[in-house]
């Protein structure tokens, strides 16, 4: 009964430390996080939908790597991104670019590149964020063929 | 024993050199808004308000995270990473990849020490990749995303985009990345 209940006592501190270990892990961490939060909102304060609209050609492929490009430097909710796709579709920007676009602000990170690179290293975070900028490309070409193809 | 200390030292400098990076790259930031606050001063006051507002949102998820990863510390061992997400997983391991990153919530950047932590432990980096580039797909945001771009888009684009992140694992598996 006695082993039981110390056996129940250490297994109670054991994960108290751990959990004691992951806050101050993520300790380390606020930093670089406070850092990024800092830019993400300095982004969204001095870049607008407008200035992200003015910035498309008209020209398919230029707009298809623009809008990766585009997608690839913003941040923030992926929401703010349907939002903009939507309006830049009604300005006639091309389908193409406008997929590139919201694909490429989720999955390819800027912003949080710092932290990427703190965390899972140089090689990885860069490969990574590099894959991401050109997949998103062809996430963009094989989805609207697709859709041409179906429709 | 000998181990063990080599590991706590590894650790101890790995930390050290994180916090000295975080603080010259806040240190940057901080400097970069000054800077700004000379010629838009407003602007930078609500940027200051929304990086407040976007601190208080995130920590919910922020404690979630660290409930995992002291989780993570207590349960895991390098020998059932390995079985679920390392080497050995195959199959297995992207399928938790995919899953796990379509369902994990909050901003990217939250999880970065937590898959930090899983591939100090035998994670895959391809993994890591595929679930990083998985967490783009957001369940509770699809209707919003249906609305502007309609089903058949979204659930093509959805398709293909699981496609990449296996794609990008890969790639990256390959270049040891």
């Amino acid at each position: 009964m006695k082993n039981k209940r110390e056996e129940t006592e250490k297994k109670s501190k054991n994960i108290a430390i751990s959990l004691y270990e992951a806050f101050k892990s993520f300790c380390t961490a606020l930093p670089t996080l406070f850092g990024v939060i800092l830019l993400i909102s300095l982004f969204h304060t001095f870049v607008s939908k407008q200035m992200i609209s003015s910035v498309f050609t008209g020209n398919v492929p230029g707009d298809t790597f623009i809008g990766s490009m585009i997608g690839s430097v913003s941040a923030g909710n992926p929401l703010t991104s349907y939002i903009i796709g939507g309006e830049l579709l009604k300005d006639q920007v091309s389908l193409f670019a406008v997929t590139a676009f919201i694909v490429a602000w989720v999955t390819v990170g800027i912003i949080q590149l710092p932290a990427e690179v703190t965390f899972l290293g140089k090689r990885f975070a860069f490969t990574r964020n590099g894959l991401s900028f050109i997949l998103a490309i062809f996430v963009s070409i094989a989805t609207v063929t697709t859709l041409t193809v179906i429709q | 024993m000998k181990d063990k200390t080599v590991t706590e030292n590894r650790d101890k400098k790995k930390r050290k050199e994180k916090r000295s990076f975080g603080g010259y790259f806040l240190c940057l930031i901080l400097v970069l808004y000054l800077f700004l606050f000379f010629f838009e001063p407003e602007r930078i006051m609500d940027s200051l308000k929304s990086s407040g507002v976007m601190c208080i949102k995130i920590v919910p998820i922020l404690l979630v995270v660290i409930a995992f990863m002291g989780i993570l510390n207590f349960f895991l061992n390098p020998k059932s990473v390995a079985k679920h997400i390392g080497k050995e997983s195959g199959m297995r391991g992207w399928f938790w990849a995919i899953a796990t990153g379509i369902l994990s919530h909050g901003p990217i950047y939250l999880w970065y020490p937590f898959l930090e932590q899983l591939r100090d432990q035998g994670m895959r980096s391809g993994l890591a990749a595929v679930f990083l580039y998985n967490r783009a797909i957001k369940i509770p945001l699809l209707p919003v995303m249906i609305y502007y771009f309609g089903t058949k888009f979204v659930i093509v684009m959805l398709v293909y985009m699981i496609l990449a992140s296996l794609a990008e694992g890969k790639i990256i598996e390959m270049t040891k990345g």
